[in-house]
């Protein structure tokens, strides 16, 4: 049963024209409150996580629920199929449950709130916004187990329910929630943040309703849906070719000694349409690696990717939506069925952006960047202090942006908008810890004509015994380099313990049991290069090697020959590009530093970890693959 | 006897005013800039004030003045060669600063960073370390720290920032190295972290303390040169410097610290506001000042701008307290365009500038402005000129905005009232920004518009916010120049205490702001400001344990002693709601503490205009009829020339009144009162 939408005031909403200028004016309007409800939140959370890394993401929806406003694209048609209740003024949604909301959120931690704004008796839009908690409950302090098994190991799962009915709080149901989290305090006052953001939502549109009249309002949005609809349609003939386009990358290991996992893609144009298809991405993984991709958000990732070239000022909605198809078969890492464990979905989650882009710039050069930082590695550390007092750090790491066609990637930098780190003076003064080094890695970042950015190096001393857990990814893999730019440095982990041994650390592993004075090295990975670095400028160069971001012995990867005063030796450097140059031959479009087999044979001797094995994969999940329609036009891939 | 010199050097003008500090009478002048050096308009303007007044430049005791050589060495980039003395392991903490990609999601593609403001070439790590409690975790490694020195001074560095981890706690490393810098490096400034801003945050603190040191030779320079020719003519005369919070610093403590001045200019135009503003009877007021490229706006409560503890210049965010000024990149050269792929209008970011400016200006400019769209209104006449600088051709702008009608598929003067309202709504979200977003009701306030076009766009922008009646104050140069003669010398001292409620004695709390409030009253002392005239106000920085953004609390330090910490934590709860719609139950911290020092202001009367005993303007003062495009509709508008006006006359809308350097605009339905000090006070039409 559909959601029954509750009205007290049943005349219908009128289409009418609406002028230009209007139209714009509301545009803007609505940006300015999405980026209020953004502020909102950013000020009055408490966990690092929503407060310094701004891990949220808000939405404005019209009244059919397709998103005008936000970046992660509408949930609520789904939601609204699948909720078997009714929809009243007052009412606000708390979801918790990936499998609950076709995954518009990916795993437990996101709390993800849906108000619908009502004026006069009328349902006229909806405002939703979701954030990462810092604990749900579960087996690991974090609640990100990389060795669950099942989504029930993984925290206290909330299925759509009404948290406010009649604008009133459901006090019952609040605290049985967070009565399950080891951090209650921040979860209520992150929830309340989220709160606080959706009723500025709502204040802001029925001012809006108010200022332009509700048929004005209402005729407006279908307006600016159908403008992006025909922007869209234009950048697609423009910019993806009808030929098939492939492309696929990997997830280096599930947490529990197997791996790689493939995440493929095809894209092509079909009479003004673009279809995405996933055939050939592996099998769901027994453990929490899999990513429950929402098609609708996928879009999304797409059509911002495309359009961010074009008109970096306009406002992205959900109107282009149907332009594209995607396609993802059920039962894989992407479509895992219930009870799939979701937790560790971060890296598939990143790691789509850089199948996205190897697949849109085969298509459109301006679009071709390198491997990116297509992650947000984790770090959690949590124990009891000398005082008795809980400690529980979660906090997200960051790395090299790809060098790209506009410029060199930063060093040290986020993938996800509005992402920033935690000063380290916040974090030792608040945690029992100290951070020995906070530095970029020098040369992590892939050479080319636009330089990959680097790696970040970060020393954690803790000042505690206390347990760890490590989410990271890339450690086999390496981040690509495209037409001619060299992949980036790999991911490492290295845990200092205070008696002076040395351990390797796996990418993903928890409670790992830390006592005062050891030291982990989260060194993260650098970016891609792009384009040729034998024809990069050799003061930028020089440049580079000034600052420390690139070694002497670095500058030799850009044929270039540093003299002793760090100044370039301009004579050699040309000999030194004209051999290399000849020795390398045809420029490749991707650098991927070797095949699979290649990297697993090289493994245990560049990274000092065994290779992952071949995945197995459950034989139900095969069959279940087989037996599904495929999308018309594929081409069958044999697995390698 | 002893006179005020209030002076603001403007892109054209260089605006005076003088106050004769016994009876409050003032003189104001006007010359032209003079930008290659600044202080030759300055002395102009000197010598034509005295002149007027009929006095001796010796008589003036005091110049005040607002600045804006700090923004502009950052904003052009010809700062000094900073070097950068790091704590081991954190020589890249510029480099990596937040982290942060601007643009939303995919903003990465097309972002390019620029490098740091210290190179990173000549920044230097030396071993030692201090813990988050300021205690000693590694001695400071002398031999070291003048190895790594000595490549500074290879690398002939200008300034030197010294920024170590948990110095805000323990700033004994930081002072060991400024005395091994001041052997190595003789002569170059040195700029302590801890000095500049002893908060918690290493990046904030470093690019904070870098930019200090980055603008510092530059302003020492300009106020060294300046205080040296006001000196030859005016002996024993004390120069004081714009503070960005409002205040005013003597010409020593404003080269030392120059990084409070980089928001000198815009500081000055919102103190003048104020001041305007009160002597016409309002204390709650928006001030809008519009200029060629960009447009600040700030709200005033109860006469007292609010203060902001950051301060953006370019894309320079340093922690400094600064006037709450917003700026949004829109201004009368903001070019329209219509992107092909969605069709929409879009006015800015993008500007025309002074080079080539608007295409109505004839000087090589061929992009619609905003400007040009007020040409083709009629509310920028072409047929009437004042001041004779600037010829305006009408037919230019028409041909400029033809593509922009064209594509959009409405008239050319449809799509100048398109490009007017989507500049003024640009204009309405920052207003917003201030008020409504901040929980103010704009209706409880006054704007007040200034700037080159802001009196232009001000009527619309009262009518957008509700906010009445609309200001426009005569002359916006002078009103500048009046908030840098009517402003305080001020200082504050801070410091990072975090420390939760519960945990908190306020016998220790009031010990620590007593030490703090001797600081800033030092500086006070060193400015020779009578003790009688001194007064001190205490702010503490709070938010709920663990919570991000800190809110700033002033409060009654004896009530602190008698009451306890209540007297923070009550106004705390209820500014949480007001702003955040509510307050939580959780124990709350201390962040930052902070003392503010402040002299007596001065007492002067304003220019009044003189009174007339008809509410209609003489003759003399109409000057024509314009075809204007309002409401979309043709009308015909009254021209008239500000400076015939008189008190109480009444001027009915639509009417476009010229003044030398700027035009204001009364749309229909509104009337526009002309106040005793000059002002027009626009309201609807009753």
């Amino acid at each position: 049963m559909p959601a029954t939408i509750v009205e007290t005031n049943t005349k219908k909403l009128k289409r009418k024209d609406i002028d230009p200028i209007t139209l714009d004016i509301i545009e803007n309007a609505m940006m300015n409150a999405r980026y209020e409800m953004d502020a909102v939140v950013f000020r009055t959370a408490m966990s690092p996580g929503i407060r310094e890394q701004n891990d949220m993401f808000p939405m404005i929806a019209n009244l059919e629920g397709k998103m005008v406003v936000g970046q992660f694209g509408s949930f609520i048609h789904g939601f609204k199929e699948a909720y078997d209740g009714s929809i009243e003024e007052g009412d606000l949604f708390l979801t918790t449950d990936p499998y609950a909301c076709n995954g518009a959120i990916s795993h437990i931690n996101d709390w993800l709130l849906l108000r619908p704004i009502f004026k006069d008796g009328r349902l006229i839009a909806y405002a939703a916004m979701f954030g990462h908690m810092t604990d749900v409950g579960g087996k690991v302090p974090g609640s990100l187990p990389t060795d669950a098994r099942e989504i029930f190991e993984e925290g206290i799962r909330v299925p759509p329910l009404k948290i406010f009915k009649k604008d009133e709080l459901q006090t019952d149901v609040l605290e049985l929630i967070l009565h399950n989290s080891r951090m209650p305090t921040w979860n209520r006052s992150d929830f309340n943040a989220l709160v606080a953001a959706m009723r500025t939502a709502e204040k802001r549109v029925i001012e809006m309703a108010e200022r332009f009249g509700d048929d004005e309002y209402y005729s407006a949005l279908d307006e600016l849906l159908a403008r992006n609809k025909r922007a869209m349609a234009k950048l697609i003939k423009d910019t993806v070719p009808e030929k098939k386009q492939h492309f696929e990358d990997y997830i280096c290991d599930d947490g529990l000694g197997m791996g790689p996992y493939r995440i493929k893609c095809a894209m092509w144009r079909d009479k003004g349409k673009v279809i995405f298809d996933f055939e050939g991405t592996d099998p769901q993984s027994i453990s929490s690696i899999n990513f429950y991709l929402n098609e609708e958000m996928f879009k999304m990732f797409c059509g911002v990717y495309m359009i961010m070239v074009f008109d970096p000022q306009i406002m992205f909605n959900d109107g282009f939506y149907d332009l594209m198809e995607v396609h993802i078969p059920n039962g894989t890492l992407l479509k895992p069925r219930e009870p799939a464990a979701l937790s560790c979905r971060t890296h598939a989650l990143g790691r789509i952006f850089d199948v996205l882009g190897g697949l849109l710039g085969q298509g459109d050069p301006d679009f071709l960047a390198g491997a990116g930082f297509s992650d947000s590695p984790h770090f959690m550390y949590s124990g009891y202090d000398k005082n008795g007092e809980w400690y529980q750090l979660y906090s997200i790491g960051f790395g090299g942006i790809p060098g790209k066609p506009s410029g060199d990637g930063p060093d040290g930098h986020s993938l996800w908008p509005s992402f920033t780190n935690v000063p380290n003076e916040f974090l030792e003064s608040y945690f029992p810890l100290r951070i020995e080094s906070y530095e970029t890695i020098t040369d992590s970042g892939g050479a080319g004509y636009n330089r990959g950015g680097n790696g970040l190096r970060m020393g954690y001393c803790f000042l505690e015994p206390g347990t760890i857990s490590i989410h990271d990814d890339r450690w086999l893999t390496y981040p690509w380099g495209v037409n001619g730019g060299e992949p980036g440095r790999r991911s490492e982990k290295i845990l200092k313990r205070a008696d002076g041994s040395t351990e390797r650390m796996p990418s993903k592993c928890d409670r790992i049991v830390v006592s005062a004075g050891d030291i982990l090295y989260f060194n993260t990975w650098g970016g891609g290069g792009c384009g040729d670095p034998f024809k990069r400028e050799t003061e930028r160069v020089e440049f580079d090697v000034r600052a420390g971001l690139v070694s002497v012995e670095g500058a030799r990867r850009y044929g270039v020959v540093m003299n002793a005063d760090l100044t370039v030796d301009e004579k050699k450097t040309k000999a030194l590009r004209a051999r290399m140059t000849k020795q390398r031959g045809k420029v490749k479009m991707f650098d991927r530093g070797g095949e699979i087999a290649e990297l697993k044979k090289r493994c245990k001797k560049e990274t000092g970890l065994d290779a992952p094995r071949q995945p197995e994969f459950q034989a139900w999940a095969l069959k279940y693959l087989e037996d599904q329609p495929k999308v018309k036009g594929r081409v069958k891939v044999a697995r390698g | 006897m002893p006179y005020r010199l209030g002076v603001d050097v403007g892109g054209t003008f260089t605006d005076l005013i003088l106050v004769d500090e016994k009876s409050g009478s003032i003189h104001t002048a006007k010359v032209p800039s003079t930008p290659a050096d600044s202080s030759i308009g300055v002395m102009n303007g000197v010598a034509k004030i005295c002149d007027n007044a009929g006095i001796d430049p010796s008589g003036i005791s005091q110049v005040m003045h607002g600045t804006t050589v700090a923004t502009n060495t950052v904003l052009t980039g010809s700062g000094a060669k900073v070097g950068l003395v790091t704590t081991k392991g954190y020589r890249q903490v510029l480099q990596i600063a937040r982290s942060y990609v601007p643009g939303g999601l995919g903003g990465w593609v097309i972002y390019n960073k620029s490098a740091p403001l210290a190179p990173l070439s000549c920044t230097i790590e030396v071993d030692e370390r201090m813990g988050a409690d300021g205690a000693v975790v590694r001695d400071l490694n002398e031999k070291s720290v003048i190895r790594e020195l000595k490549k500074l001074k290879k690398e002939n560095i200008e300034a030197l920032t010294i920024s170590l981890i948990n110095s805000y706690a323990n700033p004994a490393h930081e002072k060991a190295v400024e005395k091994l810098a001041k052997q190595v490096l003789p002569g170059v400034p040195v700029s302590l972290s801890y000095d500049v801003v002893p908060e918690m945050q290493e990046y904030e603190r470093t690019i904070t303390t870098v930019a200090n040191s980055y603008v510092r030779p530059k302003v020492a320079d300009y106020v060294k040169n300046l205080e040296r020719k006001l000196k030859a003519s005016m002996k024993d005369v004390k120069l004081h410097i714009l503070r960005s919070d409002g205040g005013m610093a003597s010409a020593k403590v404003a080269q030392s610290l120059p990084v409070n001045l980089l928001m000198s200019g815009p500081a000055g135009g919102v103190s003048g506001a104020v001041w305007v503003a009160k002597q016409a009877g309002f204390q709650n007021l928006l001030t809008f000042d519009m200029g060629g490229t960009s447009t600040d706006v700030a709200l005033v409560q109860d006469s007292k701008a609010q203060l902001r503890r950051e301060t953006t210049v370019g894309d320079v965010t340093v922690r400094a307290s600064s006037v709450d000024v917003r700026t949004v990149g829109a201004g009368g050269g903001s070019i329209a365009h219509v992107p092909e792929l969605t069709g929409a209008l879009r006015v800015g970011p993008e500007s025309a500038g002074a080079e080539p400016g608007p295409a109505a200006y004839n000087k090589g400019g061929e992009l619609p402005t905003v400007t040009d769209a007020n040409v083709v209104l009629g509310y920028l006449p072409s047929e009437v000129r004042l001041g004779g600088d600037m010829e305006i051709r009408r037919d230019r702008a028409e041909k400029a905005i033809a593509p922009i009608a064209k594509a959009l598929g409405i008239s050319v003067k449809r799509a100048a009232a398109g490009i007017i309202d989507i500049v003024n709504e640009n204009m309405y979200g920052a207003l917003r920004l201030v008020s409504v977003e901040q929980g103010f009701d704009p209706r409880d306030f006054a704007l007040i518009g200034f700037g080159g076009a802001g009196p232009l766009h001000a009527n619309a922008l009262g009518r957008l916010m509700n906010s009445w009646p609309v200001i426009i104050p005569p002359g916006p140069g002078v009103l500048c120049a009046y908030g840098d003669a009517t402003t305080r010398v001020r200082d504050e001292a801070s410091r990072t205490f975090i420390r939760r409620f519960g945990k908190t004695s306020p016998a220790e709390l009031v010990r620590i702001y007593q030490q703090l409030s001797n600081k800033a009253l030092k500086t006070l002392e060193k400015e020779g400001v009578p003790k009688s005239e001194r007064s001190i106000s205490y702010e503490a920085d709070v938010r709920y344990a663990g919570q991000g953004l800190q809110l700033t609390v002033d409060f009654d330090i004896k009530k602190l002693k008698s009451k306890g910490l209540s007297v923070i934590g009550d106004p705390f709860d209820e500014m949480h709601a007001q702003l955040f719609t509510f307050a939580l139950e959780a124990d709350k911290e201390i962040v930052n503490v902070r003392a503010v020092a402040q002299g007596k202001s001065a007492e002067i009367d304003s220019k009044k205009a003189t009174r007339s005993g008809s509410r209609t303007p003489v003759a003399a003062a109409k000057i024509g009829v314009s075809k204007v495009f309002m409401e979309g509709k043709d009308m015909d508008a009254n021209l008239y020339r500000r400076d015939q006006l008189k008190a109480g006359n009444k001027i009915e809308g639509p009417a476009v009144v010229l003044e030398m350097d700027s035009t204001t605009v009364i749309l229909s339905g509104h009337t526009g009162n002309v106040d005793k000090f000059g002002n027009i006070l626009i309201a609807p039409s009753a």
